[in-house]
């Protein structure tokens, strides 16, 4: 039999080892990170001659390595000019429409608010062939059009608006307004979009991050080396670079295009998690 | 009277309020997915006339043997990937949720297994890639450097270029990529169970694995069913990690070609285009993510119901 002191211990042990495994995942979700990170500060020779923990100091050489090949600045440019106004297209739209179906009764409503679920399920894949043909015809190939203006359109930002809307916005609130004489888009603009805000920084958030990362798409309409958002320049390096002599510059390139995603989580991961948990908790 | 004819005038807002969607929505998503399924019928290759060909763009997909071997390596690398993603993610919310260490640091824990997630699919195939490279890639410098250390040799293995090794290199990529998401769920899904259910246990003297068995498992059961089925519908449109890390021109190409992939070929790269083909696989895929997420949801139903007839009683 255990005393109970015995009990403590193993219990400690216990604890000290999960809390060693759990550490360990932690380090190795982060670690490709740090090593990609480290790489970037170091000479193609060193690294693959061995490797450190330690950062080297060939920076700026490997930018000046990495430019050669693409235009970096170009692409965040090009990256911010799609994902910035496509995230606040949904963001804004997404909450109109999601009030307009959560408190007007019209006809159409029904109908609107069964195609977002049916549309929530129905694969990408299923709009790719038919979305292309849509652009050639339009002449939208090698324009940002299609990649923002669709933004607009966003079903599961919808759905989760309207849910959002249902639970936060008190119908007491929209006819007092209306007592008061408001404008109904006035309404919208003054009194409904700051108590929606949470729910909408949460999606506008995942939109970014899913707009800023987006690859099939982009590489798809764009075919001018000009008009590449980020993904798709940092794809072409694949081709661009020998790898054996610019391990270094490839890093960095990495790097470059991980750590502006990096930073918007480290501000809004609070935002991020609540998304997902939401999520989870809808079933 | 007057009253009323205000407030229907007040409802007919909601057209405007649904109208940019709407009209984006029809021409941005419906049209696309109506005119894909309207080529599938046909023998469009790239420009030029459509003819009406009836089922034949699915009786070759059918017949097409690549089509099935592009489908058997995407439910390999999606199956391994689950299993893994899952599985550790459910071992984590088992730790963190243990009712007798009390783990502290779940902000912070599940912060960091997120991290891999917002990483655009490009640049963690390029980082994948050149850690893994066989001659110069970090990855197996270390592995030489231990085994130098205990006075053995490494012989290094290829990673990428090895098609027996490859599909499971990208389902642990993949795993590592999602294990955070699915953790977080999990975790949102235990945290929604009611206090007041641990604690009637606890008065009851139930121990933590009675707890854990009778009490998260099944209350779970509708989370990990959402779980597994987004990673599903996903898993079975894999396209950017494969994609992006082998080369069509490698060897190993014909065991990482993912039915998204095939498709690519025949909708999108030049010389092999059909367009008429590639919205058959299109939908094909479909037809088949429908027919197993239906499995699945009547498999996890058919259990949910169980077990509320088995609460009912109580």
């Amino acid at each position: 039999m255990r005393t109970y002191k015995n009990n403590v211990i193993h219990d400690k042990i216990m604890k000290c080892i999960l809390y060693l495994a759990i550490g360990l995942l932690a380090v190795v979700s982060f670690f490709p990170f740090y090593a990609m990170i480290i790489n970037a500060t170091r000479s193609g020779v060193e690294i693959s001659r061995a490797f450190s923990l330690i950062p080297s100091s060939h920076l700026v050489e490997n930018y000046v390595q990495l430019i050669k090949f693409v235009n970096i600045p170009r692409g965040i440019l090009n990256s911010i000019l799609v994902s910035v106004p496509a995230t606040l297209f949904t963001a804004y739209f997404s909450a109109l429409a999601a009030y307009g179906l959560a408190f007007y009764k019209f006809k159409t409503n029904k109908i609107v608010f069964a195609a977002i679920l049916i549309f929530m399920m129905i694969p990408g894949q299923l709009s790719l062939i038919g979305f292309y043909q849509l652009c050639t015809k339009l002449h939208l190939v090698n324009s940002y059009l299609p990649l923002i203006l669709p933004a607009i359109a966003s079903p599961g930002t919808v759905f989760f608006l309207r849910q959002y809307a249902l639970s936060a916005v008190p119908e007491t609130l929209i006819e007092a307004a209306r007592l008061d004489g408001a404008n109904e888009l006035y309404t919208f603009h003054r009194i409904i979009i700051p108590i929606l805000s949470p729910g909408i920084a949460t999606m506008g958030i995942m939109t970014f991050i899913g707009n800023w990362n987006s690859y099939l798409l982009p590489m798809i309409i764009l075919n001018k080396t000009e008009k590449f958002t980020l993904p798709v320049m940092v794809s072409t390096l694949r081709s661009a670079t020998d790898l054996q002599q610019n391990q270094g510059a490839t890093y960095l390139a990495v790097a470059i295009s991980v750590i502006p995603i990096m930073l918007v989580f480290t501000f809004f991961s609070r935002y991020i998690i609540s998304s997902i948990s939401a999520g989870a908790v809808k079933e | 009277m007057r009253k009323h004819k205000r407030l229907g005038s007040y409802n007919n807002w909601g057209y405007l309020f649904v109208l940019p969607f709407s009209v984006i929505f029809l021409i941005f998503s419906v049209y696309p997915v109506l005119r894909t399924l309207h080529l599938s019928f046909t023998d469009l290759k790239v420009m030029g006339d459509a003819h009406f060909i009836g089922f034949n763009n699915y009786i070759r997909v059918i017949q097409d043997k690549f089509f099935w071997k592009a489908l058997l390596n995407t439910v390999r690398i999606w199956g391994v990937n689950i299993v893994l993603q899952l599985g550790l993610a459910f071992l984590l919310m088992m730790v963190f949720s243990d009712v007798k260490y009390k783990m502290k640091g779940l902000g912070f824990f599940r912060i960091v297994y997120y991290l891999p997630n917002l990483i655009a699919a490009t640049s963690v195939a390029f980082l994948f890639q050149t850690l893994l490279d066989w001659r110069y890639g970090s990855f197996n410098i270390i592995i030489s450097n231990i085994a130098r250390f205990f006075g053995t040799s490494y012989n290094p293995v290829d990673w990428i270029g090895n098609g027996h090794v490859v599909p499971y290199v990208i389902a642990v990529i993949q795993s590592w990529m999602w294990f955070g998401n699915s953790f977080i769920m999990l975790m949102a899904g235990v945290q929604g169970i009611p206090k007041d259910y641990f604690e009637a246990a606890a008065i009851d003297g139930a121990g933590r694995w009675t707890v854990f068995f009778k009490i998260t498992l099944p209350l779970l059961r509708p989370i990990m069913m959402y779980v597994a089925i987004t990673s599903l519908i996903g898993g079975l449109q894999m396209f950017d990690l494969p994609f992006l890390m082998i080369q069509p021109s490698s060897s190993a190409y014909g065991n990482v070609q993912t039915v998204m992939m095939y498709l690519y070929r025949f909708g999108f790269t030049a010389g092999s285009i059909n367009t008429g083909y590639a919205s058959a696989v299109a939908y094909m895929l479909f037809l088949i993510i429908l027919a197993v997420s239906l499995i699945q949801l009547y498999l996890f139903r058919d259990k949910d119901k169980t077990n509320t007839k088995k609460g009912g009683r109580k």
